[in-house]
């Protein structure tokens, strides 16, 4: 028992630990961000239900659910709830819990699109559309690539795909480099 | 009398897909007489993806923006809903949280950078509608457009979750902005309901169902073009209007244009300096006819 309570502990201490987290203390489990949420009906668990099982420290079945994932970061629940949470950040912490921490994997494709994403930010500073998707393809269904090429010359034919990144100069990419590694090095919030 | 601002186009207005934007921010702030200093070697804001990946770094890399922004002492301006909302967010979590505060500004430091928070970061429609304001705006319009019926789509973060110069449910700054370029603001109920933003790259069926939800809403409340703030949702509404024909066997064929280029079309200023021709569903039939039935009426 005493061990269960522990790991339940260990559960809501990591979601505090980051900001926006500690919020998950003052729900009062009214609802509302579950009837403001315009994606609820894909997720495994709505927002309300999420908050309820991180509480009671269902761990595996908080993170490897896709609810956080379906979050388009859209605030609708965030200026609507009645106790300040903004679940929309408590999302965000809940993001940050399940790619830290070994759990089985959520039915989604969201977190591989993320760190594509965040990937290019790290790297180059700057996310060149064209580079971001290829390299997303490539990580979860290189076929998809292919479905996706006639959206694609559509876009060259209009103008709106450059090929070629914009690059900082070098001694500001070095700046953000030694900035993010010194994050890293930081080891997180807390 | 000029005004002056730091400029941080993002990535999609400067050199991506909404290089339109970017274009028509450009060439409508010169007509203002405002003066948009682009912030030299800014980073990408991060936008989601990296604050839910890695929040410490995340941060890290949005303070860095704005560390390089306090250096100029002017306000921040951008045309991009996520990059304002990531601005102001890492702004509001500094000032909430000392100790990730000094936690940032250690890492800042690594680079010879240090933030102290003074950062006023802008979205350009509260510069355009507070700073320049309806009057000046209607001042400059050149082209009568007849009353041609827009739908003002505002989309989320522009207003949410900082309701700095609107509000965050029932905006009507962009309504008004069109009113007084002498178009029509269509009635519009969803105007600040999510497109979907990212998630139509992973979660494609999600994101298509609202925008199938927007573009039906816009159309039968009688809108003939739609108009945006942020780079995603001119994205979402216009590169997917195909698919989400396809999927949910609709027939839309509406425009959506930045702010920026209608205004531009306002304000006489030609197509090719607005990239109007980088429109997916092309607009010129729409605002052709409206042209021609101004100069009858």
């Amino acid at each position: 028992m005493e061990t269960i309570e522990k790991a339940k502990k260990t559960f809501i201490d990591d979601i505090c630990s980051i900001p926006g987290g500690e919020k998950i203390r003052l729900c009062i489990q009214c609802g509302t961000c579950s009837a403001s949420c315009p994606n609820v009906n894909k997720m495994e668990y709505t927002p309300r239900q999420i908050i309820a099982m991180a509480r009671a420290g269902m761990r595996d079945e908080v993170l490897s659910s896709n609810s956080m994932w379906c979050c388009a970061s859209c605030y609708l629940c965030t200026v609507r709830c009645p106790r300040d949470i903004k679940p929309t950040e408590l999302m965000h912490a809940l993001e940050c819990v399940a790619v830290s921490q070994p759990s089985k994997k959520a039915k989604t494709k969201t977190p591989a699109m993320y760190k594509s994403f965040s990937d290019f930010a790290y790297s180059l500073g700057s996310v060149p559309e064209v580079g971001f998707m290829t390299w997303y393809y490539f990580r979860t269904n290189p076929l998809r690539a292919v479905k996706m090429m006639p959206m694609a010359l559509s876009l060259l034919r209009h103008g709106r795909m450059n090929i070629k990144a914009k690059r900082m100069k070098p001694e500001a990419e070095r700046q953000l480099k030694a900035i993010l590694n010194k994050a890293e090095e930081l080891g997180g919030i807390e | 009398m000029k005004r002056y601002y730091t400029y941080f186009p993002g990535c999609s207005s400067s050199d991506g897909g909404a290089k339109a934007y970017g274009m028509s921010t450009e060439a409508v702030s010169k007509v203002l007489d405002m003066d948009l200093i682009e912030l030299e070697d800014s980073n990408c804001c991060g936008s989601t993806p990296y604050s839910s990946v890695d929040e410490l770094a995340s941060l890290c890399n949005s303070a860095r923006n704005l560390a390089l922004a306090e250096k100029k002492g002017l306000d921040l301006v951008t045309p991009c809903s996520s990059c304002y909302v990531i601005l102001k967010r890492t702004n509001q979590y500094l000032k909430e949280y000392p100790k990730l505060k000094a936690k940032v500004n250690e890492a800042l430091a690594a680079g010879g950078l240090e933030y102290h928070g003074t950062v006023k970061p802008r979205h350009l429609l509260d510069v355009f509608v507070n700073d320049v304001g309806y009057d000046e705006i209607k001042s400059k319009v050149k082209i009568n457009l007849g009353e041609l019926k827009i739908a003002p789509y505002y989309g989320c973060q522009v207003v949410r979750p900082f309701a700095s110069f609107d509000h965050p449910e029932y905006p009507q700054t962009l309504d008004r902005l069109v009113e007084s370029l002498g178009a029509k603001a269509t009635p519009f109920p969803l105007k600040a309901r999510c497109c979907g933003g990212s998630l139509i790259i992973s979660e494609e069926d999600l994101a298509l169902q609202s925008v199938n939800k927007l573009l039906e809403n816009a159309v039968s409340n009688g809108a003939e073009l739609m108009i945006t703030v942020c780079p995603l949702c001119q994205t979402n509404l216009d590169v997917y209007q195909g698919k989400t024909n396809k999927k949910f066997k609709t027939n839309f064929k509406i425009p959506v244009l930045f702010f920026t280029q209608f205004m531009g079309v306002a304000f006489g200023i030609n197509n090719k300096t607005l990239g109007m021709e980088k429109c997916i569903v092309p607009a010129d039939k729409v605002l052709a006819k409206s042209l021609k039935g101004a100069k009858g009426g």
